[in-house]
């Protein structure tokens, strides 16, 4: 398996692998693996969440009517859309070209920040209204049964902890950008592009979890 | 499987003196910056020592406290509680947890393979560092309040104690990436670097080992880390998810920490299972007993060891059934656990057994670890446990398993290998000596503690009723005597460093494949990329016209 390759070495090939197919299937291999300890990772608050809406479904009931179900479904679309132009950046890196590529990769990159800036709003809101976790929780317009401030809890670490996720996202996009910029990737080698994008997509699926669980209880 | 030789040297680096990988390079910067897994595995083996070293300190401190009831180190109760929670915070997050796949794993398990490196060499730099740094918030923890809430963070106490709780939970968070980063990258090497030939059938079996461990670092680390995550943000915010008084669950808690801590007991015996399936079988001169037993049974346990985190909270108000649930899987995972030992027992059965040091140590393992894991079934079984839990029967076990098991075998792997790392020749005799030392102190030390646990002394206190004074006192005086053991062992080696014997190219005539290559290694490990043609424990004097090799 490795003397045919010896020949035609890729420039981004690493010392230690055979061949850049190895490497890619590696890198991929990883990428999944990674992705898999993501899931255990928001696994736990998926968990806290079930366990705390089935103490307080009265609480649950009455806290998603003050979360702002236009904009997140705003955003869930903006991230679905994001996660389209996505995958046709990979297939424009697998077929080399890596000027749509980073038009893609602009797109999904400025959608990125279009969640995030949604997401800002709908925060300012919560903070004005004291909508908040714990200790700092301070909603005064009227009484919610139960624990309130244990929704907010679960809603901000939830969608805080996925928002990191974004921003990381838009970090590693940029990368991708500035190498695509640089026409580093080719039908051989496009993997960064693939597993950026795999990323991507997961990010997308954890928020179209959160959407329902959180804004559509009722 | 053929069995062509391999005893002779195949690659002959005795003439010509050949740069290995500690001399390839020189200078500080060639180490911290460098990608090469022998240099990683070697930086963390010295950096888990000194951890060791440090957390072995603090128990001898814990140990020296509870001679008597009376105060002898401290008058301060609190002080006390500051000792063995560092202890047992360092000798898991930075000594067990990391040990054997970290240290001996990054610098064998790519040799093992035939391959040049793992494969994501700057991960695994990445790895180390992390654990650096993970590392200094757990001494920032000790130079500021220490901490005083056991290793295991309990909430609510940990939610409101004084002490430098936040530094801590973030020291445990940082490492955890470490873990993964580390359980990541060795699945990935195993799966796709093997050398041409290596079938999984014929993986060393300290590479299943790795395999098992690998899975539950990946898929129980992420757990901890939001559990640790959520501890900061209970700290610093008051989000009230563990803390009864906000409307939150402390037991929520317990089921977090214990779905990530109690698989991650296997993450620290596993590879423990791994170096001994080697040790047992180079120094008997005999191939494994059970190739596939043991290999499954490896896979089997981390699957297994997911499932039972429910028996360390029968006393913390789980229903009934769940823990009934919870006692019959725990039972359950003894089977691949019996399984292995007895194949390893089996491998010895007609073999011509050497008593090297490594051997002295598997022979230490084995006893010490049978105990470990038989005492297991005892808290496993509801009745008994609901006297058990929380006494110093629980600790005398838990130290059976993870220091007579995990770390008893990370010294003997440490002795299997130290000719291979360094290139140079240990003194046997003194290496026998620090073994025998090491059993014996062990004993003394945590034997008593069985008796004392079983009349009731409870974990964690301070000060004791009279009655338990003379078990005490001998886990004291056996902590010594352990002590002694190890610091024996530590000067062994050192002494080898400066002034041992050059080690011939393969001192124990073993066949597996870190062998076929120059020892120390050379900075790429293999000349070319080596072929395997024959199973890891097909040693050449094995008379295979008895019947099949297996």
């Amino acid at each position: 398996m490795s003397s045919s390759a010896h020949h035609d070495h890729h420039p981004f090939q690493q010392h230690h692998f055979h061949s850049i197919e190895q490497q890619s299937d590696s890198a991929k291999m990883g990428m999944w693996l990674f992705l898999g300890q993501e899931l255990l990772f928001f696994g736990g608050l998926f968990m806290a969440y079930i366990l705390f809406r089935w103490m307080y479904p009265d609480t649950w009931m009455a806290c998603a009517e003050h979360l702002n179900t236009t904009m997140g479904a705003l955003n869930t679309v903006v991230l679905i859309f994001s996660s389209l132009t996505m995958a046709l950046g990979v297939r424009e890196a697998q077929l080399g070209n890596n000027k749509k590529l980073a038009g893609y990769l602009a797109v999904t990159i400025f959608c990125a920040c279009v969640f995030l800036v949604v997401k800002y709003f709908e925060y300012t809101h919560k903070i004005h209204d004291g909508l908040l976790p714990g200790n700092l929780y301070a909603y005064s317009h009227d009484v919610m049964p139960g624990r309130p401030d244990l929704f907010f809890s679960i809603y901000f670490a939830m969608t805080g902890l996925h928002a990191i996720h974004v921003i990381a996202g838009i970090v590693v996009l940029g990368w991708l950008l500035k190498r695509a910029l640089r026409s580093d990737f080719d039908s051989k080698y496009y993997n960064p592009v693939e597993n950026v994008g795999l990323y991507w997509h997961l990010v997308d699926l954890i928020w179209i979890f959160l959407f329902p669980l959180l804004y559509l209880v009722r | 499987m053929s069995s062509t030789a391999i005893g002779a040297d195949s690659h002959g680096s005795s003439g010509h003196e050949e740069k290995n990988y500690l001399n390839a390079t020189r200078g500080l910067k060639s180490w911290i910056f460098t990608v090469d897994h022998k240099r990683i595995g070697i930086m963390y083996l010295g950096a888990i020592l000194t951890f060791f070293l440090i957390g072995g300190l603090l128990a001898i401190a814990v140990r020296l406290e509870l001679f008597s009831p009376d105060p002898v180190l401290t008058k301060d109760p609190s002080l006390y509680n500051k000792l063995f929670t560092l202890h047992g915070a360092i000798m898991v997050f930075l000594v067990l947890v990391p040990s054997i796949p970290a240290s001996i794993g990054n610098f064998i398990l790519p040799l093992q393979l035939g391959a040049k490196d793992v494969a994501f060499p700057k991960l695994n730099l990445a790895s180390l560092w992390v654990y650096c740094i993970g590392a200094l918030f757990l001494i920032a923890v000790i130079l500021t309040k220490a901490v005083e809430t056991g290793w295991t963070f309990y909430t609510p106490y940990s939610k409101d104690s004084a002490s430098s709780v936040v530094l801590a939970t973030l020291g445990v968070f940082i490492l955890g990436f470490s873990s993964i980063f580390t359980g990541l990258n060795f699945i990935v090497t195993i799966h796709k670097m093997r050398a041409p030939g290596m079938t999984w059938r014929r993986l060393p079996l300290f590479v299943w080992a790795m395999y098992a461990t690998s899975i539950i670092q990946v898929l129980a680390t992420p757990v901890i880390a939001i559990t640790m995550l959520l501890m900061l943000l209970e700290r610093t915010l008051g989000i009230g998810i563990f803390d009864p008084a906000l409307g939150g669950d402390p037991v929520l808690y317990q089921h977090f920490f214990w779905f990530y801590s109690h698989p991650v007991v296997y993450v620290m015996i596993l590879p423990g299972f791994g170096i001994i399936s080697e040790l047992v079988t180079v120094h008997s001169r005999k191939n494994i007993f059970g190739y596939n037993a043991i290999a499954i049974s490896s896979v089997s346990i981390a699957i297994i060891g997911f499932l039972v985190w429910g028996h360390h909270m029968f006393v913390s108000g789980q229903s009934p059934l769940a823990s009934v649930i919870f006692s019959a899987l725990t039972f359950f995972v003894a089977v691949p656990t019996a399984i292995k030992v007895l194949s390893w027992v089996a491998t010895m059965y007609g073999g011509s057994i050497r008593f090297t040091t490594p051997m002295m140590y598997t022979f230490s393992f084995l006893f010490l670890f049978s105990i470990g894991g038989l005492t297991g079934l005892l808290l496993s079984t509801l009745a008994t446990d609901v006297h058990l839990h929380d006494t110093y029967y629980v600790v005398a076990h838990f130290h059976y398993v993870m220091m007579g098991g995990t770390l008893i075998a990370f010294i003997g792997g440490i002795f299997h290998w130290w000719p291979k790392m360094t290139g140079k020749l240990y003194n046997e005799k003194w290496g026998n000596i620090s073994a025998i030392l090491v059993f014996i102190g062990f004993n003394i030390t945590f034997f008593s503690q069985f008796v004392a646990g079983t009349q009731g002394m409870p974990r964690r206190y301070y000060t004791y009723a009279e009655q338990y004074q003379p078990w005490q006192q001998l886990s004291t005086i056996g902590s010594w005597v352990l002590a002694l053991g190890l610091f024996t062992a530590a000067g062994v080696l050192l002494k080898s460093i400066f002034g041992g014997q050059r080690s011939p190219h393969n001192p124990w005539g073993a066949v597996s494949m870190e062998w076929e290559t120059a020892t120390p290694p050379i900075e790429h490990n293999f000349h070319e990329q080596p072929i395997c043609e024959h199973g890891p424990y097909d040693f050449p004097e094995i008379d295979h016209t008895m019947g099949p090799a297996h």
